[in-house]
């Protein structure tokens, strides 16, 4: 029954059977797709209140807003699997669980929110389309309204670096600036190359995954490299090139960077971390108040 | 520290008027209250919808899943209960 569905692309649902490996293989991809809306929030959030002018704060706002509702689905998607969500956030907090290390680089200029809007909202949507029809249902539902919203959120990134590309020097510089730092990092949102990616096999089987990891950042860069034409910006790869075939060569992240960040040691990767733990630590007396609460309700219904 | 999580609800979403609720996903809250407020911060930031109903998860009753061939069957095997079982002349508004 699973084979013949994930077979010919149907999809399973939370009470039908699954093998363990497939429940395994998804619970942890959902986590750490989660754990990435949730991390992702923190270099943008802290932009919110140094926005250049009220509307690109409302937009901001909004955008971040976004990104804490996909954690929330995801998170939700992965519950019914049968994750426990404390164990989820303690799997991030404790650094058991990974996230898309790309949010570990810094944003220092206004230039790096365009861009990580164009570029990270960007790759996101080129991975989560195809997710839209994935094998297991509520992550598969999940990214349909997720995938409309990243929409929103790579516009508003493009739009931003135009309104940079069209203002002083200074602006435009800060745009290609930006645009060299980002472009990596964007890169690396589509994972370790196949031959170095030993779960590709097994989810493209089980229709977890429906194309690898270079076929979509292949079909990114070939998007983004138009993209950087239009704003008249240098994507920092000089072996960059439009092929006879409609598709661009281009030069692979550095694999040892790329590989550091999966241990945890990008640049911001420490404070993500401890910001995210702060965070849950600061809201522990709320968790404490609602367990006390509803001990009182348990209790008084039993009394009654 | 606790490790308290909320009890997990069920959201059903009414798109427009003249539609039936539809299921959009689960949230944690504490309370109802609390539950309807979540769910439209997270399933109706884009107008869609009007109408939200949130339910503890815990109270649905569902049919078993392990059960589903028998407990279907019977409406497998009734192709007259289906206006497309007929067979009527061409030409008739029937
Ligand atoms: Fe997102
Ligand atoms: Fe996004």
């Amino acid at each position: 029954m699973f084979e013949e569905i994930v077979q010919t692309g149907g999809q399973i649902e939370p009470s039908d059977w699954m093998p363990d490996k497939y429940r395994a293989s998804l619970s942890r991809q959902i986590a750490q797709h989660a754990h990435s809306e949730i991390i992702g929030m923190q270099p943008e959030g802290a932009w919110i209140t140094r926005a250049p002018s009220l509307r690109r704060k409302a937009i901001l706002l909004a955008k971040v807003q976004d990104e804490a509702g996909h954690g929330l689905y995801l998170y939700g998607a992965a519950e019914t699997l049968g994750t426990d969500r404390a164990e989820m956030l303690e799997g991030l907090h404790s650094g058991r669980h990974k996230y898309a290390m790309s949010f570990d680089y810094g944003m220092p200029t206004w230039g790096d929110v365009a861009a990580m809007g164009w570029l990270g909202d960007g790759a996101a949507i080129v991975n989560q389309v195809p997710l839209a029809r994935c094998s297991y249902g509520p992550y598969a539902r999940a990214m349909v309204r997720v995938c409309k919203e990243e929409s929103f959120h790579q516009r508003q990134g493009f739009e931003a670096m135009q309104a940079l590309v069209a203002g002083t020097p200074q602006q435009r510089q800060m745009a290609q600036d930006a645009l060299d730092r980002w472009w990596w990092p964007a890169l690396m949102l589509f994972g370790p190359p196949d031959d170095a990616s030993p779960r590709t096999a097994d989810s493209m089987r089980w229709g977890i995954k429906r194309y690898t990891n270079d076929e979509l950042r292949q079909r990114f860069v070939d998007m983004a490299a138009a993209q950087a034409d239009v704003l008249g910006l240098t994507i920092p790869d000089p072996a960059l090139r439009l092929r006879e075939d409609g598709h661009c060569d281009f030069t692979l992240m550095d694999l040892e960077e790329f590989t550091a960040n999966l241990r945890g040691e990008g640049p911001y990767a420490t404070q993500r971390r401890d910001h995210r733990r702060a965070a849950h630590q600061d809201g522990a007396w709320v968790r404490e108040a609602m367990q006390a609460y509803d001990d009182r309700v348990v209790a008084a219904r039993e009394a009654s | 520290m606790s490790t308290y999580t909320e009890p997990l609800w069920e959201v059903f979403v009414r798109p427009a008027r003249g539609l039936s609720h539809m299921h959009v996903g689960s949230l944690r809250a504490s309370d109802a209250e609390m539950a309807v407020l979540s769910a439209r911060d997270l399933y109706t930031r884009r107008s869609e919808g009007v109408s939200i109903w949130a339910v503890r998860s815990t109270d649905i009753a569902s049919s078993d899943p392990a059960e589903r061939g028998e407990f279907f069957e019977t409406a497998a095997t009734k192709p007259y209960r289906h206006a497309s079982h007929y067979h009527v002349p061409d030409g008739l508004n029937l």
